[in-house]
This record gives structure tokens, C-alpha cells and sequence, in this order.
């Protein structure tokens, strides 16, 4: 499975969606995910690809970690993978 | 209905190791957050934390005692001495029977929790001390305090999360005004400043780890601490009669569940619970000159606290002052609106107002007059301390001078 259906297939589970429901396009709130599902999503993230995700809720804008779309968030695990591995 | 006073203060945390230190700490804007020492801290993200440093629980209690006695309970008992020996009373006959001890934590023995579980799981002992269950019993310190004492009456702990201190002083409160005891220690303990309890904070990516900036514009976060605050509380004419030093009056309490989400704070709940403390305590809006603020830091928090304040007391929010102790001692969690009512006595008694320091820069959603920074002097008659925990539960006291 690839990074990108990977990241979909987490975040899917916690917006109660099917897979191919989650596009890159999507961002969190067209999915219907609050700041828990979001925290829920990063930590999935993070024991399936065995990284650190390093995001703060006070202060998302700040993070290295983009969340503003499904495809930002594919970006920024693919290169945390990357640069963790 | 009857009056209800203060007539002793304790206190261990971060700032000091009695209630003189820690008032000088809050007068001088002292930091008290540095980074943690304990076993495995290299393996967290967040390294910073208020705690209490060089302490040595030998030099305090015995062998027998620190076998029984989790560090929560020995933060307690700390306070509870300093507390009922500025009171001045001792507890026989009558007195004994109308006293009793309401104390709040939210995490209890957590210590005694993580060192078993340790030597169960990581070093794979078969056999843990007799002791483990009533060290770690949330209730521990509460029936300490009242075997020490020799306190009678109703005991019991209150845990709920970040409000469980101001939901139990608020229980002492209404016992004594119900005219059902005469004298009730209470306040509220927290010693989860462990890898574990760290590491459960750290999940919801909650935490700061540089510092905690409440209201500040750049804040990013809350920073735990420990410690315990504890107090006399004390019918009127009981302390009148006895010629007690009276600290303050307790004049009103409130509490509102949100009802709404498990960790998201709610503007109408908190607002709810201030407006229901002022009207419980017969207090105009504008006989609040100080709030001691929830004030975690995080960004949800502090400008919900604020727009709650603001919808609450109208105009007068901009005349009345707001700090957040939290940016000096750390977030308690379940001993904090007990460390926090400190800041409140020191308001009313000795017109000193505690700064909330780490303040950076304005936010716009926090327009209050935070006392940035610098201690403040002035004279204030009536003091609101708020708690807004986790599970949207809201506790709110309101004291006035005396």
C-alpha cells in the first residue's frame, strides 16, 4: 500500500468513511473530522509508518506538518518518512 | 445560611515549600517551570514541567510513613500541617465530630501506580508491596489528613481532572454554610509529574515544550506541575469566637457541566459558572476586582476563558484584573485551583495582584487585563478563581475580603 493509501485509510476510519471517499483534495472539515479525530488520525500516522509527527494543537499553522488537505498531509508523511527512516 | 472563612493556608509546589515562599514567588513573577528530572525523561517530547525540586521525603516523613504515604499524600500533609497550624485549632469532642476533610486529585497515587507497574511489567517482579492499593487510592490522602488530625466528620475526594480542587473546596463551602460542620480541610493534591503521566499528556498534543505564555499571543501550550494547596475553612463565628486570624471569606461557589465535548472548553459553561458563583455569593460584577484564571495556555482555553469573562461581566471586564499563576507554577491539574487560591487570598489580604508572566505579545482574543509580567498593587475587595476541566465540568469560587 502506498504512503498516500495509507494516510487515506487512517484518516477514513476516523471520519467513519469509506477509503475512496477521502480524496486529495479533502480537507479535514469536508471529512467531518473535530481536534480529536485529527489527533487520532496523527497518532495512526505515526504507528504505521513508525515516525514522529511533530504537531502541535495550539498552534497547527506552525507546524512543519501541513494539515490543510488531505494531499498536504500525504506531502508531509511521505517526507517524514523520508527524513526518519 | 451560614458565613464561611478562611484560617489557614498551605501550600508545596514549584515556587515554594510553604505559603510565605510561594506568595514571594507570585509577588516576584519567579519562574518555577525548568526541566523534568526522572527516570526515562530522555524518551518524552515534552522535557519541561514545574516540579518540586530538592524535596526529600525522609526529611519529612519515616520509614513507616513514606511506605504508606504515595508523594500526593505527602504534598498533603505538607499543606494540611502548615494549614491547621496557622488555623490554630485541634480537633476533639464536638469539633472533631463537625470537621471533617474534602480534598481533590485527579490522578491520586500515580507515582505508587507507575514504580509497580514497572517492577511487574518492565522488570518482571512477581511480588509488589503490601501497601500498593491504599498508597495509590485516590482517597489516601483525604483519610491521612483526617487520622492526623483526628477530623471526624465528612471525608471524601473529589476527582475531576483540572477542576477537582475548586469542585472540593466548593463541597467544604456548602457543608459549613449548610451549618452541617464547623471546620472542613480541603483544597487538592497532584504528583503526576511522572514518564507516564507525561507521556498521557503528550498524546494530545496539548503540551508546550518551550513554555506556558497564557494569553499571550504566541502561546503554545500547557505546562503540567505538582504540588498541593490546602486550607481551613471555617464557619464565621466559630473563628470569630476563637479570635482566629481570618484570611478571607469563601462567598460563593458555582459549578456548570458543558454537556458538550470531552475536551473542548465552552464559553457558555464557563460563563455560566461565573455568573452562578457571583449570584451564589450575593456579589455585583463589579465587586470582582480580581479573576484568578483557569489560564492553561493553550490556545482553546484562553480565549474561551476570556470571551467567557467578557459575556459574564460586561463592561467591568475591562476594569477588573485576570492572571494565570499557571505560567509560573505549572498546570496542577488536580491540586491547582488550590495552589491558585493563594493568588485570591494574596489579592484580598495584602493587595498584591500575581502576574501572569511569559506574556509575549497581545491577542486579540484575549483582551483582558492580564497583569502581564509584573506584579501589581492594588486594593480589591471580592476575587473570582475559576477551573475548567476536561469533561467540561466548571467550578467557580468566589471570595471577599474581610
Amino acid at each position: 500500500m502506498s504512503v498516500s493509501e495509507t494516510v487515506k485509510k487512517i484518516i477514513a476510519e476516523q471520519a467513519m468513511l469509506e477509503p475512496e471517499d477521502v480524496t486529495d483534495a479533502s480537507t479535514l472539515e469536508d471529512l467531518g473530522l473535530d481536534s480529536l479525530g485529527l489527533v487520532e488520525c496523527i497518532f495512526g500516522i505515526e504507528e504505521a509508518f513508525d515516525i514522529e509527527v511533530p504537531f502541535n494543537a495550539n498552534e497547527p499553522e506552525k507546524s512543519d506538518f501541513d494539515i490543510s488537505s488531505v494531499a498536504s498531509i500525504v506531502t508531509a508523511v511521505e517526507s517524514l518518512v523520508a527524513a526518519q527512516s | 445560611m451560614k458565613r464561611v472563612v478562611i484560617t489557614g493556608a498551605g501550600t508545596i509546589n514549584a515556587l515554594g515549600n510553604n505559603v510565605p515562599d510561594t506568595l514571594e514567588g507570585m509577588r516576584e513573577g519567579r519562574l518555577g517551570i525548568g526541566p523534568l528530572e526522572f527516570p526515562n525523561v530522555d524518551r518524552l517530547q515534552i522535557k519541561i514541567g514545574a516540579q518540586v525540586r530538592d524535596y526529600d521525603e525522609a526529611a519529612n516523613f519515616n520509614r513507616q510513613q513514606i511506605a504508606l504515604y504515595d508523594r500526593f499524600t505527602q504534598f498533603t500533609l505538607l499543606a494540611a500541617r502548615e494549614a491547621i497550624g496557622q488555623a490554630g485549632l485541634t480537633f476533639g469532642g464536638e469539633l472533631a465530630a463537625r470537621a471533617g476533610v474534602v480534598l481533590g486529585t485527579a490522578a491520586g497515587g500515580m507515582n505508587t501506580w507507575e514504580d509497580n507497574y514497572r517492577a511487574v511489567y518492565e522488570e518482571g517482579k512477581n511480588r509488589v508491596h503490601p501497601f500498593v492499593v491504599p498508597r495509590l487510592m485516590n482517597n489516601a490522602a483525604a483519610s491521612h489528613v483526617s487520622m492526623e488530625y483526628n477530623l471526624k466528620g465528612p471525608s471524601f475526594t473529589v476527582s475531576t481532572a483540572c477542576a477537582s480542587s475548586n469542585h472540593a473546596m466548593g463541597q467544604a463551602f456548602e457543608m459549613i454554610r449548610a451549618g452541617g460542620a464547623l471546620a472542613m480541610v480541603t483544597g487538592g493534591s497532584e504528583a503526576m509529574l511522572t514518564f507516564g503521566g507525561i507521556k498521557a499528556w503528550e498524546g494530545l498534543r496539548v503540551m508546550s515544550r518551550d513554555a506556558c505564555r497564557p494569553f499571550s499571543g504566541n502561546r503554545n501550550g500547557m505546562v503540567q506541575g505538582e504540588g498541593a494547596g490546602v486550607f481551613v475553612f471555617e464557619e464565621m463565628e466559630h473563628a470569630k469566637a476563637r479570635g482566629a486570624d481570618i484570611l478571607a471569606e469563601v462567598s460563593g461557589f458555582a459549578m456548570t457541566s458543558d454537556a458538550a465535548d470531552i475536551v473542548m472548553p465552552s464559553q457558555q459553561g464557563a460563563g455560566r459558572a461565573i455568573a452562578g458563583a457571583l449570584k451564589d455569593a450575593g456579589m455585583a460584577p463589579d465587586e470582582i476586582g480580581y479573576i484568578n484564571a483557569h489560564g492553561t495556555g493553550t490556545a482553546a482555553n484562553d480565549k474561551t476563558e476570556c470571551a467567557a469573562v467578557a459575556g459574564a461581566f460586561g463592561a467591568h471586564a475591562d476594569q477588573l484584573m485576570i492572571s494565570s499563576t499557571k505560567s509560573m507554577h505549572g498546570h496542577c491539574i488536580g491540586g491547582t485551583g488550590a495552589v491558585e487560591l493563594l493568588a485570591c487570598i494574596m489579592a484580598l489580604r495584602d493587595g498584591v495582584i500575581a502576574p501572569t508572566i511569559g506574556y509575549e505579545e497581545p491577542d486579540p482574543e484575549c483582551a483582558l487585563d492580564v497583569v502581564p509580567n509584573v506584579a501589581r498593587e492594588a486594593r480589591v475587595t471580592g476575587a473570582l478563581s475559576n477551573a475548567f476541566a476536561f469533561g467540561g465540568l466548571n467550578a467557580v469560587l468566589a471570595l471577599r475580603a474581610v
